[in-house]
């Protein structure tokens, strides 16, 4: 009797009740079978490997590199994560004065892509930089070398915590606050209840951002260029220029493959305590800021600094450079071309990715088991795989498939909307299902009782509720396609000239001033919908 | 037996059976809804009653058994009609409103002029923003004319289920079904929202089946009980049957408090500690032993007369009636409810009998 009790309460019997689409299976399948293409092309390409491939990929140098890439990964993720924790928390869930702003602030960095925050960064704190040409009258005549790891793990960082505090703040508002009034209730205090209630409830939110984070930082290309910091995927890409046998970069990138998979099994075991929808109840009321109180100003301080280094300090140093190039006709040359081709190609690469990664969010957040668990799985190889390897094993693939059957699709836009979506698919799907796991399957038995079908359902309650997931798959996508670097420069069609582009072109020459225009509407551009990510979650007006 | 006005039943499910991995939830579960009743599905956490409720529902496919709407069979025999094509009000316990639409949203949901092509129409310039004649009615119903405009979570607990009732019946099922319906409400509001539940529904005409583990609730509020106990049905009848007339032991403890007696079978009574009971219920043959199954009620607790000596232990005093707990010279327990028109106090002696006929079975049928 005890047992059954449990077994009628948990939600994935239900569940499977509940939903049983299959062309919703079909969909996922597609979706995920597309992220997966390239790694597929990879394992026939390493399949084929001579020994000798094998041996040149075994050597000490692979290790050297593995040691590198995860070590950077490791710091800026935990970087990032001690970095966001009091972020989200002070701007969603205190009474700080300016929360709106603070919050804006602190999502904004996003917007800055790692290369151009990089340069910035250089440009601020390297070599005769802005801040050794401040500190020379003081008699300082050398500071810390910039270069390699440090240089990287900064500028990663700083551009890469807002994804967590994103995710967390996402959770935090879905928290239900009667679970932490009744800790208070216990006798617990305000660190307390945040330490025992709050924090153990945003593991899932905490650990999906974080590897987020930990899943660019392995994909960088961009930060590890310009830091001049040897992880793989500078090593693929000098590599790929450099080297003809495509089979040695193969097995090479598989071993990154393996380092990625390391992550996620490390998510895995985070997340393997489930799901939180809100039980019981009605409908959450608003949850109660917390009084800061005496702690207010260094909270403030604490915001300020970071908003500095992340946000003030790029803006400056670019807006520095720029005008000190602004005389200089050259400076505008073919601006604007670029600016449309940027943002084309990121609306589309949204729009497909939101599409693509419904199905697979749907999926591995109502369907238990294992087979939901692979296609959610396979949707994170692209992400997974750095830009330079989904661009090159596309090239090969458009090659060998598109060439002979539709060639008007070869070298097109599309390919490139493709890459983009292979990459960032994981990006909106874990948006999605942030916001779909809030859907209480109630909610959808209670439409369908009233007549609605599955479809109708699906269409009308769930992807509304959903929608705050959608928008911010779709805003997250935006963004990180506009920073997007090695598949842009891979793919591209000749002629479509994006603004990366742009700004890869101008700091290979050198003309620092071409390159801080770029970046600084690279910066404008992928800040346009901020508003709608920091707008999620609202309870429509009537 | 209502008969409901004659015609098809609204609910008629049979031979229901669903396993969940080792525990199996319904084993055979059979009952039927008359048209314009109120039924309760009551039984002990774990019985199967909510699963029941899911499967007629078409929430959950039953592994075997029937189930007929209106007389329209909508699983069995190969056939699985989906929730939405059942026409059966479903009211979760936790009410399940729509957050991000408004209570005037939440009804009309289910309405044709709820869908979009509705609001469409309603978002017309000069349309203004109708609210469907069918959802307004509803609301007129659940008393609360005015709340349209309103958000779920600016509701009540007791709002909130009101909206989720005027929801179920706005496309005018063919019954509807609630999963626990008073366990996420305030203990002070439960009385005054049964009956408000139980006038709505009568009002509307619609039959219902709620599922419950408290039998006051279910005593109180249905017009017939359906008795669950380890996914099959152990009794169907009145609240008055079901507290009176107990099919088995089970039935008679689950449905209300009841003393215990070991007995002797002798015709149409037995001998017992309290002298001869008259007996109902058994076919135990003459002289063997039974159980006894005594309602507190049935007891009467006299100073002096005829009858078993008792000693009284606690007393627990309600104002309209008080609980006498006693204790007979052998040691076994006594429960008397009686009216307090006389008082009794820890250590009184006392005279009781059982002057109606108790309900008995063999010895040997499981009491708990």
């Amino acid at each position: 009797m005890v047992g059954f009790a449990g077994v009628r309460h948990t939600a994935a019997g239900r569940r499977r009740a509940a939903v049983r689409f299959s062309p919703l299976w079909a969909a996922a399948v597609l979706a995920a079978a597309a992220a997966a293409c390239p790694l597929i092309y990879l394992a026939v390409r390493a399949a084929e490997a001579d020994a000798e491939a094998w041996l040149d990929v075994l050597s000490t140098d692979t290790l050297r590199l593995l040691g590198n890439t995860a070590g950077l990964a490791a710091a800026v993720t935990a970087a990032s994560a001690a970095l966001a924790v009091p972020i989200a928390w002070l701007t969603e869930r205190t009474d700080l004065p300016g929360a709106r702003w603070w919050r804006t602030l602190c999502v904004a960095p996003l917007a800055v892509p790692s290369y151009v925050g990089s340069l910035a960064i250089i440009a601020a704190l390297g070599p005769n930089g802005a801040l050794q040409r401040l500190l020379e009258p003081l008699g300082v005549a050398s500071i810390p070398e910039l270069y390699g790891f440090w240089g990287a793990w900064l500028a990663l960082t700083l551009f890469t915590f807002p994804y967590i505090v994103l995710v967390l703040r996402a959770g935090m508002r879905d928290m239900d606050p009667a679970l932490e009034e009744a800790s208070r209730s216990l006798g617990k205090g305000s660190w307390g209840t945040f330490r025992r209630v709050t924090l153990p409830q945003l593991r899932v939110p905490l650990a999906a951002g974080a590897l987020l984070v930990a899943l660019y930082v392995v994909s960088d290309f961009g930060a590890v260029s310009m830091m001049r910091f040897d992880t793989f995927t500078r090593a693929i890409f000098i590599r790929f220029q450099a080297s003809i046998d495509r089979s040695t970069l193969a097995v090479l990138s598989l071993v990154l493959v393996a380092l990625v998979l390391v992550v996620l099994a490390a998510e895995a075991s985070q997340r393997r305590r489930g799901r939180y929808h809100r039980l019981g109840g009605g409908a959450a009321r608003a949850a109660r800021a917390a009084a800061l109180g005496s702690w207010r100003r260094p909270a403030q301080g604490y915001l300020g600094l970071v908003v500095l280094l992340a946000l003030a300090m790029p803006l400056g140093v670019l807006a520095w450079q720029f005008g000190r190039g602004i005389d200089e006709a050259r400076t505008f040359d073919g601006l604007g071309g670029a600016v449309a081709g940027s943002l084309q190609a990121a609306a589309l690469a949204g729009a497909a990715a939101v599409i693509a990664a419904m199905p697979i969010a749907v999926t591995a957040v109502r369907r238990a088991g294992a087979a939901a668990a692979i296609l959610e799985r396979l949707a994170y190889v692209g992400y997974s795989l750095p830009g330079v390897v989904v661009a090159f094993s596309l090239v090969f693939l458009s090659v060998q498939v598109l060439l002979p059957t539709w060639p008007g699709l070869y070298q097109s836009l599309a390919v490139l909307v493709f890459a983009y979506v292979v990459l960032f698919l994981p990006q909106a799907s874990g948006a999605i299902q942030a916001a779909l796991v809030r859907v209480q399957p109630s909610v959808e038995e209670a439409s369908r009782s009233l007549g609605r079908g599955q479809l109708r359902t699906f269409l009308t309650v769930t992807c509304r509720l959903a929608a705050p997931g959608l928008a911010s798959g779709f805003a997250l996508v935006f963004l990180t396609t506009m920073k997007e670097l090695p598949a842009t420069l891979l793919l591209s069609p000749i002629g479509f000239d994006t603004l990366a582009w742009r700004v890869w072109d101008a700091t290979e020459d050198a003309y620092l001033a071409r390159a801080a225009a770029a970046g600084l509407l690279l910066i404008l551009a992928a800040a346009a919908p901020l508003p709608l990510l920091l707008r999620q979650g609202r309870v429509p007006d009537a | 037996m209502p008969d409901g006005g004659g015609g098809t039943p609204a609910i008629e499910a049979a031979g229901l059976r669903k396993r969940f991995g080792e525990v199996e939830a319904l084993a055979g579960a059979g009952f039927t809804v008359e048209r314009g009743e109120l039924a309760a599905i009551l039984g002990p956490s774990g019985c199967g009653k909510t699963t029941a409720l899911r499967v007629v529902a078409g929430l959950e496919r039953a592994d075997a058994g029937e189930v007929r709407i209106g007389g329209r069979r909508v699983a069995g025999e190969g056939a699985f009609a989906p929730p939405e094509r059942r026409r059966i009000g479903f009211v979760t316990q936790d009410f399940s409103l729509f957050p991000h639409l408004d209570v005037g949203g939440n009804v009309a949901f289910g309405l044709a002029e709820g869908g979009w092509r509705g609001r469409l129409a309603g978002r017309l310039p000069g349309a203004g923003r109708a609210l469907p004649a069918r959802a307004a009615e509803m609301l007129d119903l659940v008393g609360l004319s005015g709340f349209e405009g309103r958000y779920p979570h600016e509701l009540s607990g007791g709002e909130a289920q009101r909206v989720a009732l005027a929801r179920a019946l706005a496309p005018e099922p063919e019954a509807v079904l609630m999963d626990e319906p008073f366990s996420n409400l305030d203990e002070n509001l439960r009385a005054s929202l049964r009956l408000e539940m139980r006038e709505i529904l009568k009002a509307a005409g619609t039959a219902a089946a709620f599922v419950t583990h408290d039998r006051e609730e279910a005593l109180s509020l249905a017009d017939r009980i359906i008795l669950m106990r380890a996914g099959q049905v152990e009794q169907i009848g009145t609240p008055s049957e079901a507290y009176h007339r107990p099919a088995t032991a089970f039935a008679a403890r689950f449905v209300g408090d009841a003393n215990l007696l070991r007995g002797v079978r002798e015709g149409d009574a037995a001998e017992t500690e309290l002298g001869r009971v008259r007996i109902f219920g058994t076919d135990a043959a003459e002289g063997a032993e039974i159980s006894l199954l005594v309602r507190p009620d049935q007891v009467e607790l006299r100073r002096e007369g005829e009858g078993a000596r008792v000693r009284v232990e606690r007393c627990e005093y309600y104002g309209h009636d008080q609980v006498v707990h006693a204790r007979l010279a052998s040691g076994t327990r006594l429960d008397a409810r009686l009216d307090t028109r006389e008082t009794w106090q820890e250590g009184d002696e006392g005279i009781a009998t059982v002057p109606e006929p108790a309900a008995a079975f063999a010895a040997d049928e499981p009491i708990e």
